[in-house]
């Protein structure tokens, strides 16, 4: 329900706002929600605030999972 | 600085002066206004005999009339602003006749306190714009009305063309097993003008995508004469006008979501603001449906224009009694691609 | 776009449809709720119940903060719009929410009321900041995803001395609406919505992190698999579910790790409690009365509450009786069982808020979906490029 979508930190603005990159287009947002982001990070955006920061570690991990599950299907779709 | 005439007091004050009720009396400060800004910008045969009609000599053919009336918001675009819009639009409409355009005619409705400054730079823009695409203003005409009814500005443009003998084109004829076609990226202006809106402040270097389409028209027709259907998918998008041709031409159709190109601005900034680029402005493309055997043709006839360089084959008109215009997604599934219920508004859930 | 294209990849797709279409038994059905509205657009946008084999049943839950807003709320809404002088700002997403007496906010704009639409609560605090001679109203809607950036402006606003902003609060709570639909008759008595288990939401859940789905894996022994938004990430989470069931395991599983934590986020739940506490009950469109599901604003900052500074009277409003919403939200019933479902109620037309929201169960299955209901003319062969 919620409209979110992961952005990158391009720079570090006044006290807890950033501007941050979605596909080459801008954007302010408020750091309020979260601590410790760095340029280079990426956040979740919601309403104009980071919500908090995704893991990239993690978001490989999980697209490998995707693939696995293919690898191991039995029966074709 | 412009050259005072004989008569006036002194030349209208572009750098601070505003559009005041005097200005639409009729009387001397309209005359002067016209005389200094819209006659000197426009300059040509017809506006130089100073008549209120322009006469002209019609060619041989049948005679296509358009109008449109122009209430963008922002005034000041990336890429444009209503003037230029006015001008390319009304050029489209004539165009999507396959029409070779001939001449327009501007109607103004300026609000009491509109800066003459914004007024001078929206009229030299259409008058470039006009010149650029060889088609000139030859008559028009200037109301004001009091401060808080209108939005600044409000232009109507009416266009005349000719069609050429041989040309039938019209949104009633696609036919089952043709070919659809798009000149160019999708949603281009809709975000540039949404980039601007107040409360939805974001940066991006989209620029809206407004031109004037004919001489694509003509050289996609000197190629493929026998194209069915032309339209610009202006208010509403790519989606709104693929369900209009295909509501009046009675059949359905199937696009591929692949083959639809989106700036990947375009789609960044709709993803933002959850958007579908399918229904987002455009003011410089046009969708084309032709012969399934000339769509390779007409293809390499629009890439080869600059203003189709991005040309794409989008999809197939099929038979359909409910005029569903289906689109395969890049990610594997069906779906259908509505009529837009009112303006596309940007959602947070 | 990073991190989103990747997850939209459709051979992946293709690939976790055939482990899932493996690994469902044949002998019985999956009913799975996704409770989140966004998940309900993803799975028509992407035309996932496609990719599903046909005993993998997805039913569509009341996560649509605009759905289960009530008539009387918008109604108050409107009553503050048309207060002389008065500046709402509201998200878009509820203008066009049919309210009483054929109003919207959209159409009591049209009338003179000055509504502005924002996009994000900073925005709000910006115009009463600019306005000062004005009364600014935050129309707050939302779950837990959105409430946090409600208590920052009103913080905001306090440490600004903004006198003339106030917040008209409607936040509601996910984990109430999930009790409320495991305890309804239906679902607990009749059986008339088998409900095996449950995609949880993606952006609620980095708020208020995995563990408030423990209780309802346990307690009701059903398994939550909370699923990012990406049709990727469904279409993982409906085979971590199929999975569970089929090992009799009742877990709280998150799919969404690059985001999701157990805890949450911390910082965000600690400025919502600061400012918010819970309303002891709340009506929800479509759900009745729900105990302990919405939010109020604290005594120490009644200020910015709108409720007491303009003494709004809240009167229910019962829905059209041709309405299904409420059926479709709790999952009794599906779009295409309501009489008036793409009849007199459309998009254009909607008369309830199913139709309004576009991750409304009926919006997305009007406009995504409902060629399926008739019979199309077979497609021609493949569109060549």
């Amino acid at each position: 329900m919620c409209l979110a979508i992961p952005a990158r930190v391009v720079a570090l603005t006044q006290p807890d706002t950033a501007q941050v990159d979605v596909g080459g287009v801008q954007m302010k947002v408020s750091l309020a929600l979260v601590d410790d982001v760095h340029v280079g990070d990426f956040v979740i955006v919601h309403v104009g605030y980071a919500l908090t920061k995704l893991d990239p570690a993690e978001a490989e991990r999980t697209l490998a999972t995707f693939a696995e599950a293919g690898l191991t299907a039995g029966a074709p779709a | 600085m412009s050259a005072v005439r004989s008569g006036y007091v002194r030349p209208v004050d572009f750098r601070h002066g505003r559009i005041d009720m005097t200005h639409g009396s009729g009387g001397r400060a309209m005359a002067q206004l016209i005389d200094e800004l819209f006659l000197r910008a426009f300059d040509n045969e017809w506006l130089r005999e100073m008549n209120d009609q322009a006469r002209f000599n019609v060619p041989a053919g049948r005679m296509v009339i358009a109008t449109d009336s122009h209430v963008v918001s922002p005034l000041f675009f990336p890429g444009g602003d209503i003037g230029c819009l006015s001008v390319h639009g009304t050029i489209n409409d004539v165009a999507m006749a396959g029409a070779t355009p001939l001449n327009l005619a501007a109607g103004f409705v300026l609000e009491e306190g509109f800066p003459l400054a914004d007024l001078k730079r929206i009229v030299e823009s259409m008058a470039a714009a006009a010149r650029e695409a060889g088609v000139p203003v030859v008559t028009g005409d200037t109301k004001v009305v009091e401060r808080g009814k209108g939005d600044g500005v409000f232009i109507t443009t009416t266009g005349t063309g000719i069609v050429p003998p041989g040309i039938e084109i019209s949104g009633n004829r696609a036919r089952p097993g043709d070919a659809i076609l798009v000149s160019g990226t999708m949603g281009d202006h809709g975000v540039a003008i949404m980039s601007l809106r107040e409360n939805l402040e974001f940066e991006t270097t989209i620029r809206s995508d407004t031109a004037a389409l004919h001489g694509l028209v003509a050289a996609m027709l000197a190629v493929v004469p026998g194209i069915r259907c032309l339209r610009d998918p202006t208010r509403g998008g790519l989606a709104t006008t693929l369900n209009e041709l295909a509501r009046q031409s009675d059949c359905g159709m199937i696009i591929d979501e692949k083959c639809i190109p989106v700036a990947p601005q375009v789609a960044a900034a709709c993803e933002f603001l959850g958007l579908d680029p399918l229904y987002v402005a455009n003011e410089g493309k046009l969708v084309a449906i032709c012969d399934a055997a000339d769509a390779d043709r007409l293809l390499a006839a629009m890439r080869a224009h600059p203003l189709g360089q991005g040309a794409s084959i989008v999809g197939k008109v099929v038979a359909d009694p409910h005029h569903f215009v289906q689109m395969d997604t890049s990610f594997g599934g069906r779906r259908v691609v509505d009529w837009l219920t009112g303006e596309q508004l940007p959602r947070i859930c | 776009m990073k991190y989103i294209d990747e997850f939209r990849d459709g051979d992946l797709a293709r690939g976790i449809a055939g482990a899932i279409a493996a690994e469902a038994d044949a002998s019985r059905r999956y009913n799975l709720m996704e409770f989140c509205g966004g998940h309900t657009h993803a799975i028509s946008r992407y035309g996932l119940a496609d990719l599903l084999p046909s005993n993998v049943n997805m039913i569509h839950g009341p996560g649509c903060p605009v759905c289960v807003l009530p008539i009387g709320r918008i109604d108050n809404a409107i009553e503050l719009a048309a207060r002389p002088g008065l500046i709402l700002c509201t998200y878009a997403d509820t203008m066009r929410v049919p309210a009483s007496k054929g109003l919207s906010l959209l159409k009591a704009k049209a009338r003179g009321a000055d509504i502005r639409m924002v996009y994000s609560s900073t925005d709000a605090v910006r115009i009463a900041r600019e306005h000062p001679d004005r009364e600014v109203v935050f129309f707050a809607i939302g779950f837990e995803t959105t409430t946090p950036p409600t208590a920052v402006a009103i913080l905001q606003a306090e440490a600004e001395g903004l006198a003339n902003f106030s917040v008209f609060c409607n936040h509601v709570l996910t984990p109430a609406a999930i009790s409320n639909i495991l305890e309804s008759k239906e679902v607990r008595e009749l059986g008339t919505v088998p409900l095996d288990g449950f995609i949880g939401p993606a952006h609620v859940s980095t708020v208020i992190g995995s563990q408030p789905y423990e209780y309802f894996a346990e307690e009701y022994g059903r398994p939550v698999v909370i699923a990012g938004f990406e049709p990727l990430d469904v279409m993982q989470a409906i085979l971590m579910l199929v999975r569970q069931l089929n090992d009799g395991r009742a877990e709280v599983e998150n799919e969404f790790t690059r985001a999701v934590t157990r805890d949450g986020n911390a910082k965000a739940k600690g400025l919502v409690a600061e400012v918010f506490e819970l309303r002891r009950t709340f009506e929800w469109r479509g759900l009745g009365e729900v105990p302990y599901s919405a939010l109020k604003i604290k005594e120490r900052y009644r200020a910015f509450d709108a409720e007491t500074r303009y003494a709004i009277e809240y009167v229910s409003v019962r829905d059209n009786k041709a309405c299904e919403c409420g059926a479709i939200l709790r999952g009794v019933k599906k779009p295409v069982d309501c009489k008036v479902f793409g009849t007199v109620c459309t998009p254009e037309n909607p008369i309830g808020s199913c139709m309004v929201s576009s991750e409304g169960a009926c919006a997305a299955h009007y406009t995504y979906g409902r060629f399926k209901d008739t019979a199309i003319v077979a497609a021609p062969a493949e569109v060549e490029a």
